[in-house]
């Protein structure tokens, strides 16, 4: 009791050096949390986008790169799957519904993606939630056009508004689909997935932009116009993926060998849960270079606090030896010493944790509009409340250094400093 | 040999009843500075007595101090402090030992800079339960040790307004002094050691101190022991001491052992 009180006097006596320790520990604790928080947010806000999806289908190629493009808008497929796999696949009685994805071509930057008008009812993200419309309503017509919320908001579309679909993905792309205009039938309420950044139409819709093309190049022979284009039946040929679910999960594992070993083509199926989880191990060093630099920050911070403690030292000797003469024994110097440290690295932790809050609290907003990462603002939970403590143990390892100096220091001088 | 230790031991106990402090044959040197060998081969303070020890510095009164108040031990011979051997305690009842028995006054810088006034005296009270409870048993119903603290101030002479204080680190150096004094005479430790408390005072604020701290140590019935440089203050002490008397010149005998065993 007595020897926190004359720690915390004696550091009071000094505040100005102990003030800078504790904000240099609180800086690196609040780095420390806040790249923990960051990660969490941005696992979680990947494993938001896709919710209550049981398989993803796609060509034969690796659950990573599937989930990638199909989920995330992320690079391209290798190949297409055929659109009579596609009808087979869903005729089976144990798919609850089956949405198909085609993607390859992109409006201003934005991919566009076809779909069908099922997408919107059973697409969820975020714990299960399902898409809602700002305005508007799914595309009906051929030339309808659904917007993510970033696609409007980028672009100031409003419902109605006309817009030109362009073939392949790049942000300028010389080859338009200017003579199949389409217009904006709804816009999406905002969700923080990829989602957002994505123009939605019909699978017919896509067929019907590509209809006087041939191998990226425009047929020769004149254009039909739209009202012609409307006329024809429009069946794809091809997708590039298809979310699935299922009626029962139980079934999950019995479906996926049925696509993973399906005999008129090459086929992928992977559990979302299951490719985020390879995702994960792939990004995992990154992270964990991430997690060794704050760490390292930390462990800067401590040993700053050390060489605070230690520089006191010789002009303390004296004080020791006050202390010494009135009965505290060395011990008492020690726990002094040591309680110093522990105060520094308990106050620079909760420094660290109220600012990476009010920080958190202040900017989760606008990473959440501009990062698409939603930060939650929960309680540390227990793994953090362990490398908290895990940061105070260390700091009272730290303090050990000085404390046992100025033990050893008090033994030899005794209550009479000798210079 | 055996025999002759043992006779030494019990004589040393018979005076020490009568002894508040009794040296006894003891030889002592720094590991560090082992140039220096202390040899006390006879040293007693009586019980209430005010002892002045006289000697310039260097002259090893730093080393019977730190023997007397227990922060070394001898490496032969018995230091026994109100009848205790304090060879024979460990380390940790030794800084207790000090704490409950020993009222120390040093030459300067007595006071932690931080912590108040108050705070300065009442500090060995942490350390000592006896005294702790001496001071809550001689106080009034509700009284606390502060106001003990602040009781002693006021009869050492620091006003209202010095007691007050925050911080020690703007009082004189006599203020100083006697705030370190109040320290030591707080819950009535047996023996008071001063060493050359004020040497750092001019003539006139000497006098005053000792004359305070003299009726202080009256009052409690204490023992005082005061080392100094300068003999003209011994008129008023019982008993006046010349530190070489008390340490026998290191006789070349000792320093042939000491180098031999250092070796």
């Amino acid at each position: 009791m007595i020897i926190a009180r004359l720690a915390l006097q004696s550091l009071k006596n000094r505040w100005l050096t102990a003030l800078l320790t504790v904000l240099a520990i609180g800086l690196s604790v609040m780095l420390f949390l806040g790249v923990e928080k960051i990660r969490n947010g941005a696992r979680a806000s990947f494993a938001d986008t896709i919710s209550g999806t049981d398989l993803i289908m796609g060509a034969r190629s690796g659950s990573v790169q599937l989930m990638l493009y199909s989920v995330f808008r992320i690079g391209n497929a290798t190949n297409n799957m055929s659109w009579s796999s596609f009808q087979k696949i869903a005729k089976r009685p144990d798919v609850a519904w089956i949405v198909p994805l085609s993607l390859g071509d992109s409006h201003r930057g934005f991919r566009v993606l076809g779909t069908t008008r099922d997408y919107f009812k059973y697409v969820r993200f975020r714990q299960k939630q399902n898409l809602e419309f700002m305005s508007g309503k799914p595309f009906d017509d051929i030339f309808d056009a659904v917007l993510g919320a970033d696609v409007a908001a980028a672009l100031g579309y409003k419902l109605d508004d006309p817009l030109i679909v362009a073939h392949g993905l790049g942000r300028v792309s010389f080859s338009k689909h200017k003579d199949k205009p389409f217009r904006v039938a709804g816009i999406l309420a905002k969700t923080g997935t990829p989602i957002d950044r994505t123009v939605h139409v019909s699978l017919k819709a896509i067929e019907a932009i590509h209809i006087d093309w041939q191998t990226g190049a425009r047929r020769r022979g004149g254009t039909m116009s739209t009202d012609q284009v409307r006329a024809l039946d429009l069946q794809p040929k091809s997708i590039t993926a298809a979310l699935i679910g299922l009626k029962s999960k139980l079934s999950v594992f019995r479906v996926q060998r049925a696509i993973n070993e399906f005999k008129a083509e090459p086929l992928t199926a992977t559990l979302p849960g299951v490719a985020l989880q390879e995702l994960w191990q792939l990004i995992g060093q990154a992270e964990t270079a991430l997690k060794v630099v704050s760490a390292m920050v930390i462990l800067t911070a401590l040993l700053g606090m050390v060489t605070m403690i230690l520089t006191t030292l010789n002009e303390r000797r004296r004080e020791m030896a006050i202390l010494r003469s009135v009965g505290a024994g060395p011990g008492t110097i020690l726990g002094m010493m040591l309680s110093e440290a522990a105060i520094l690295t308990g106050l620079g932790v909760v420094l660290g944790m109220v600012a990476l809050y009010l920080a958190l609290g202040l900017a989760r907003g606008f990473i959440d509009a501009q990062f698409g990462i939603y930060l939650n603002l929960s309680p540390p939970d227990m793994h953090e409340l362990m490398t908290l403590g895990g940061i105070v143990i260390g700091g009272i390892l730290a303090g050990l250094l000085p404390a046992i100096r100025a033990y050893r220091m008090s033994l030899v001088d005794g209550m009479l400093v000798r210079n | 040999m055996d025999k002759t230790v043992t006779n030494r031991r019990t004589s040393a106990r018979d005076k020490a009843l009568n002894n508040v402090v009794c040296i006894d044959n003891v030889r002592f040197f720094w590991d560090a500075a082992h140039e220096f060998v202390v040899h006390i081969k006879n040293f007693e303070v009586k019980r209430g007595e005010k002892l002045l020890l006289v000697g310039p510095s260097g002259s090893g009164k730093s080393t019977l101090l730190s023997l007397l108040t227990g922060i070394v031990l001898p490496r032969s011979g018995i230091v026994s402090v109100l009848n205790e051997d304090l060879g024979g305690l460990s380390n940790r009842d030794r800084d207790r030992f000090r704490a409950e028995h020993f009222g120390i006054i040093f030459q300067m810088f007595n006071l932690l800079p931080y912590g108040s006034v108050v705070d300065n005296v009442i500090l060995p009270l942490n350390f000592a339960k006896e005294r702790k409870a001496r001071v809550l048993a001689g106080l009034a119903r509700g009284g606390t040790e502060e106001d003990e603290a602040r009781r002693l101030l006021s009869r050492l002479g620091l006003s209202q307004d010095i007691q007050k204080r925050k911080s020690t680190a703007a009082l004189s150096v006599g203020q100083q002094q006697r705030v370190a004094a109040a320290r030591a005479l707080i819950g009535r430790p047996e023996i008071i050691v001063a060493d050359e408390p004020t040497s750092a005072l001019d003539r006139n604020r000497q006098s005053i101190f000792l004359e305070l701290l003299f009726e202080e140590v009256g009052a409690l019935g204490s023992t005082l022991i005061m080392v100094s440089h300068d003999e003209s203050l011994g008129t008023s002490f019982d008993r006046v001491l010349h530190l070489n008397d008390v340490m026998a010149a290191p006789a070349a005998a000792d320093i042939g052992v000491r180098e031999g065993g250092q070796a």
